[in-house]
């Protein structure tokens, strides 16, 4: 996992849940053919009111139409991201449109795990409101070494929360990659 | 250092005498639950990761119960149960409960509990959010992804974050009109959908331990609607009661310390609560009944794993006996002995089934049915722009199925109220 991140911001509210993230209906798809794999990209995040799709404004769908992957590549959310069902095409809907990390108040727990253990995006807290200054669009930089994003466009840098014991899985790529690497299973 | 029952348990299975809140530790997995929707792709990340010829951690561990898309022609659905099934009979897992067959057993929440796998002390883990429920048996359980189940699949191992405990106590006795239903959305309304985020939610105090296993069963499964990681509630001799009859494994009992460290602490005087609703489209958009007392309703819902129980049942029966519904009313046991038990308990000297038909209520095979919605030939689905009174757990958009309807959660006792006069209405009115 590189220690830096580096991308387009793309803002969300708060509660934004796993149904927002990837619609049930969208939940067919098969996980491993990769032609079908594309559509998890195609539709994630798809269920977000437009109004509230790419803040302050809204309005932008995040991944435009006819195409699977999402210009944006750093989400910037509020409080409780990912709440609602255990669904794990949820966070790897968004590793498959591209995102790299997600930066927000709060997780619910299942999310936060799945984001983690798959090793499908990181998900960072941060106790700043971020999503009250950051616009969707703003060029980011996130530094895993130091803890910190920085606002390209707005010249400002904010903390991190550490991510604490589960930095490990983190850089490892997933739980499964952590645990051969540490011997708690055998390769 | 004080410790509270959650840190106990979760000591126990790390092979620990104590462990802090905060902490990420290694646990011993004692049961391991899924179905039919988070099975088949549990078992392709196991096969990818593991190797096609792995073999399980511990086949007896494992518990596999079919129950969410179950009474469908949808081809979806039944390819899951196939590759269950197929799962199953490669890894000899003798706790697979088939479909179509005699030990077919339904919602898995519930079953768990009557199958004697909800033991005291002990550590489930579950490939559903409610998988919490079982934490009514003063044990940790709680919901994950496919990840990390095929993760424990393979090792009988996960790491967790020591939860903090946040304490719910409700002081003096459960008035009639009020059912488990009607405390945790008063809490719900208080904390809201994401005050317990990754913490355990430990319920207490004379009210709760005055509860019937199955009522305990609500107040945890809806731990998560509050974002918690769990639910507990110390075992007791009811606990104990309901448990021996079920199994014969061993099992340890544990309780907080008295000062033992929490988050935060609520007290409830339970005989000053009223009933209550959650309005759409969120569990923690309470208003009292009484507040919304004539909002019309289209259909009324009662069953799904908080509130397809036998109690629930037997609760609405109370109201019912006697009246005519004047919505559609469904009735879905959460498991096969729930629906044999509805035959068999009487209320008032009348088998429950048959007040409930003689009201005018249409009564389903035991699973999920509409509780997520599902394929749309499931039982009692929401349709364009219905507002179902329900007693099941969740009122996001669309979860009933329409995604222009929308959901009242309700106790089974204000469920079968509103659904004789058609409104919402506080079951007081039929219970004078
Ligand atoms: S009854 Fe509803 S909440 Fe319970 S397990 Fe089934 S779908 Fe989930």
């Amino acid at each position: 996992m590189d220690t830096i991140i580096q991308g387009k911001a793309y803002v969300l509210g708060k509660n934004i849940d796993t149904d927002q993230i990837i619609p049930a209906e969208h939940l067919v798809y098969s996980l491993s053919d990769p032609e079908e794999v594309k559509l998890y990209g195609r539709y994630a995040l798809s269920g977000v009111p437009i109004d509230e799709a790419g803040l302050p404004e809204g309005g932008h769908p995040f991944v435009a139409e006819d195409r699977f992957e999402s210009d944006y590549s750093i989400i910037i959310a509020g409080p409780n991201f990912g709440c609602g069902s255990s669904r794990e095409h949820a966070p790897f809907s968004l590793q498959v449109a591209g995102v790299k990390a997600i930066v927000a108040e709060s997780y619910a727990r299942i999310f936060y795990r799945n984001c983690v253990d798959g090793g499908f995006v990181i998900p960072y807290e941060t106790a700043e409101q971020l999503n009250k200054t950051v616009l969707t669009g703003d060029d980011l930089k996130i530094d895993s070494e130091k803890n910190t994003i920085t606002n390209l466009t707005q010249d400002i840098t904010y903390e991190l929360n550490p991510l604490g014991d589960v930095f490990n899985i983190v850089m490892a790529g997933g739980i499964f990659e952590y645990a051969r690497q540490n011997n708690i299973i055998n390769s | 250092m004080t410790q509270t029952i959650t840190q106990k348990i979760l000591a126990r299975a790390s092979n620990r005498k104590f462990v802090e809140a905060g902490e990420n530790i290694w646990l011993n997995v004692d049961v391991l639950l899924t179905h039919d929707v988070c099975g088949p792709p549990t078992f392709d990340i196991f096969r990818e990761k593991f190797g096609p010829d792995a073999k399980v951690w511990d086949p007896g561990k494992i518990v596999v119960l079919p129950d969410h898309y179950i009474f469908t022609e949808n081809e979806h659905a039944h390819r899951n149960i196939d590759l269950l099934r197929e799962f199953a009979r490669e890894q000899k897992l003798s706790n697979y409960y088939d479909v179509g067959t005699k030990r077919y057993k339904g919602v898995c929440h519930v079953a768990l509990a009557q199958e004697g796998y909800n033991l005291p002390g002990t550590v489930l883990f579950g490939t559903d959010s409610h998988t919490c429920t079982s934490g009514a048996f003063g044990m940790f359980g709680t919901g994950i992804g496919n990840t990390d189940a095929a993760f424990i699949l393979g090792t009988g191992k996960i790491w967790e974050k020591v939860p903090e405990s946040m304490k719910f106590i409700f002081e003096g006795e459960m008035p009639e009109y009020l059912m488990a239903k009607d405390l945790i959305l008063q809490i719900l309304g208080d904390i809201t959908t994401d005050g317990a985020t990754y913490r355990a939610m430990e319920f207490d105090g004379p009210a709760v331990f005055s509860l019937p296993m199955e009522e305990r069963m609500t107040l945890t499964n809806m731990a998560i609607e509050a974002g918690g990681m769990s639910g507990i509630i110390a075992a007791d001799s009811i606990t104990e009661a309901y448990v021996k009859e079920r199994s014969d494994k061993p099992y340890e009992i544990f309780t907080s310390d008295p000062d033992a460290l929490y988050h935060s602490i609520y007290r409830y005087k339970t005989e000053e609560l009223e009933p209550v609703v959650a309005m759409p489209h969120s569990p923690d958009n309470r208003a009292t009944v009484r507040s919304v007392q004539g909002t019309k309703i289209t259909k009324s819902y009662i069953g799904s794993c908080t509130g397809g129980k036998l109690t629930d049942f037997v609760m609405a029966a109370k109201i019912l006996k006697g009246n005519t519904v004047s919505v559609p009313t469904n009735i879905v046991p959460a498991t096969v002995e729930v629906a044999q038990s509805l035959t068999t308990e009487e209320f008032d000297g009348q088998p429950i089934i048959k007040i409930l038909k003689e009201a005018g209520c249409t009564i389903a095979p035991p699973s999920c049915a509409a509780c997520l919605g599902g394929p749309s030939d499931t039982f009692g689905r929401s349709v364009d722009n219905d507002l179902v009174v329900s007693t099941t757990n969740r009122n996001f958009p669309g979860r009933m199925g329409s995604k222009k309807a929308g959901v009242c959660l309700a106790s089974p006792l204000t469920a079968a109220a509103s659904a004789i006069t058609g409104k919402l209405t506080d079951p007081r009115e039929f219970l004078r």
